[in-house]
């Protein structure tokens, strides 16, 4: 009984920390609907994003003043890259496009680093990172309430996200622009405003990615590796789909723990290092789309 | 953008300038520079990362293939020579590189299976496994390491047929001469019916493929060579510039850097990858002697890397806008314009037209 309270609770710790990959896969699903550009950057944007916002507070700023700051802050950036990056980009294939966006990452994680230093620094949200001592003592389960913060986070994003695409004009701009860019602007659906929106919704998402991440793991470069994760969380889930990201995290979460419990002890641990990246492999070979994605037709 | 054929015949040009090339390598440098930081710090590491960059430009400029994991291969090379000179004492340094190089191929092929089926960004998460993969066995099996429990190991010194290669200058003949067999042989490849088979899978595979092209057989062969470069230019770097064996020297920053090069120096040109290793060795370097005589002190060491990482971000984008076909590419219309010539064979890859 006790070996499958202690399985349940690996797959739970898995779980919860997949959600905190979905959390930065969620931002790459953003920009990816509305524009087909892999953004390799939304990474740096997570890691300057928090920076940012702990930089603020440092200052002197409270609390909420330094998130309307940062959020602002992030819409300036996403704009810059919209129309710096993006633009003199248009038309170009998708290879260019990243490798741009590689560019605009290092771009982005050196400003960062420039402006507010490279030492790691502490972030306190106020949420405990310990086991809750009411679950562990009557349930017998270990689940910190982090983990737990950043599940009620991510659900509440998407949640939010959903209902702004369905019920909002914008919202229904951006699918269409997502369908067909060409044939969106030619109704007058205009286009910059809605990449502009996207791009700064990717940034605010990435702010509360990097903030649940910087609580846990303190605010440093590190973050920007960690959001590498998020690469095969999305080919798992799918790029454009947003049920897909929070499905990915979870298998990913649940995978990457369960390994690195049960398997990785035979090789000296680290497993969690590649095990994400070797699955999404797997995951290719068997449905290169992903669980959520649309099939991808290429013509001659 | 019309792209002209590239010719097999070696034109006159292209001799002077191989023929110059190795006087200024074999005579002139070897003769006029005789500080040891000159060949310890910028030219041998200058020389391995270039070889690296050919091996990325394979698999990216020609065959078109987003990877991001030359250092990985790097590391596999690296230790593979180690092993090697570790465990048959007699075997002679440039057959020991032989075989590193083979044995990162093998790592190669087997990571570039999924080229056949993906690209774009589903590629380089691949190629990202195997980056972090060879990284965490090399670590993590003591074997690999000759179960060394410091963390870094001395290489061996350089031995060829019972002279040892030990000062600095020696360590930069050895470089300077495997560089220059593996560029002849990657020049004639890439200009030969192996290049040209990569540069049509990379400017329409399914065309390619149609004109009897096989991909597997192409995409393979990239991924393969590439690592094969990689892999020797990794054990050099290791055992001459290094000098010391440590996995984390070949991390996912190295990978990201020698990608820089590949995009900076100019995509499916061989010089390209000559010239993006040293602009992006060279340029902290710059950076951080101009940092200290400007402000004396002032900024710190990691407030210059970290503006190094804006630049090159920068540059990558400025490049990719305005000139995707790099630095070797602004090079050569600086020559035409100097010299009035016109467009000589050597071109690089066309930027890919949305059709």
């Amino acid at each position: 009984m006790t070996e499958f309270l202690f399985f349940f609770e690996v797959v739970l710790a898995g779980m919860l920390a997949g959600t905190m990959y979905s959390l930065v896969a969620l931002g790459f699903v953003l920009i990816y609907k509305a524009s087909s550009t892999f953004n390799f950057a939304q990474g740096a944007m997570v890691f300057f994003a928090v920076l940012s916002f702990v930089g603020f507070m440092e200052l002197g700023l409270p609390f909420v003043a330094a998130f309307f700051v940062t959020v602002l802050l992030m819409i300036a950036v996403g704009y810059a890259t919209e129309r710096l990056v993006l633009e003199p980009l248009t038309g170009q294939s998708e290879d260019t496009m990243l490798m741009a966006t590689i560019g605009l990452a290092f771009v982005i994680q050196g400003l960062a680093q420039a402006v507010w230093g490279v030492e790691v620094r502490r972030l306190d949200l106020g949420i405990p990172d310990f086991p809750i001592p009411w679950v562990a003592d009557n349930l017998g389960l270990f689940v910190s309430a982090l983990d737990v913060a950043a599940g009620v986070v991510a659900a509440v994003l998407i949640i939010v996200l959903a209902l702004l695409f369905r019920f909002t004009k914008m919202g229904l701009g951006l699918r269409a622009v997502a369908d067909d860019p060409g044939a969106a602007a030619s109704i007058g659906i205009p286009l910059k405003n809605i990449m502009l929106l996207v791009w700064s919704a990717a940034g605010v998402v990435a702010l509360v990615a990097g903030m649940m991440w910087g609580a846990r793991a303190g605010v440093q470069f590190a973050l920007v590796d960690l959001a590498l994760k998020a690469l095969p969380v999305l080919i798992i889930g799918g790029f454009s789909s947003i049920p897909g990201a929070i499905v990915g995290g979870l298998i990913i979460g649940v995978v990457e723990k369960t390994l690195e419990v049960y398997v990785g002890p035979t090789f000296g641990g680290g497993i969690e290092g590649w095990a994400p990246y070797v699955l999404a492999i797997l995951f290719l070979l068997w449905r290169p789309e992903g669980l959520f994605g649309e099939k991808i037709i290429r013509r001659v | 953008m019309t792209e002209k054929p590239v010719f097999l015949t070696y034109s006159r040009s292209d001799v002077t300038n191989f023929a110059v090339l190795m006087i200024l390598a074999f005579a002139v440098i070897p003769m006029t520079i005789q500080t040891d930081y000159w060949y310890s710090s910028i030219l041998i590491p200058w020389l391995c990362l270039a070889l690296a960059a050919i091996g990325q430009q394979f698999v990216m400029g020609y065959a078109g293939q987003l990877a991001l994991g030359a250092a990985g291969f790097m590391a596999a090379g690296a230790f593979a020579c180690f092993n090697i000179e570790l465990r048959i004492p007699w075997m002679p340094f440039p057959l020991s590189l032989f075989f590193s190089g083979v044995i990162a191929a093998c790592f190669g092929l087997l990571f570039g299976l999924p080229s056949l089926r993906v690209r774009g960004i589903y590629l380089m998460v691949a190629t990202l496994a195997s980056q972090f993969f060879i990284i965490w066995m090399i670590d993590k099996f003591g074997w690999f390491k000759n179960y060394d429990t410091s963390g870094i190991i001395t290489a061996q010194d350089i031995v060829i047929f019972g002279r040892e290669f030990t000062t600095p200058l020696e360590m930069y003949l050895v470089v300077a001469a495997v560089v220059t067999v593996l560029t002849i042989l990657a020049v004639n490849m890439t200009r030969g019916s192996v290049g040209r088979n990569w540069m049509a899978v990379r400017d329409m595979d399914i065309a390619a493929e149609s004109m009897g092209i096989s991909l597997l057989q192409a995409k393979l062969q990239a991924f393969a060579l590439s690592a094969f470069f990689c892999g020797v230019a990794g054990a050099l770097f290791a055992f001459t510039y290094l000098k010391s064996l440590e996995p984390v020297a070949f991390d996912i920053k190295l990978s990201f850097q020698i990608l820089f090069m590949v995009i900076l120096g100019g995509l499916g040109t061989i010089n390209g990858a000559f010239i993006g290793a040293g602009f992006i060795l060279l340029f902290p370097v710059v950076l951080n002697t101009v940092g200290n005589a400007w402000f004396h002190g002032m900024i710190d060491a990691t407030i210059i890397s970290a503006i190094e990482q804006v630049v090159f971000g920068a540059l990558i984008i400025l490049f990719l806008i305005y000139e995707p076909l790099g630095i070797a590419k602004l090079w050569e219309n600086l020559k035409r314009r100097i010299l009035g010539m016109t467009s000589s064979g050597r071109t690089g890859a066309t930027r890919r037209q949305e059709t």
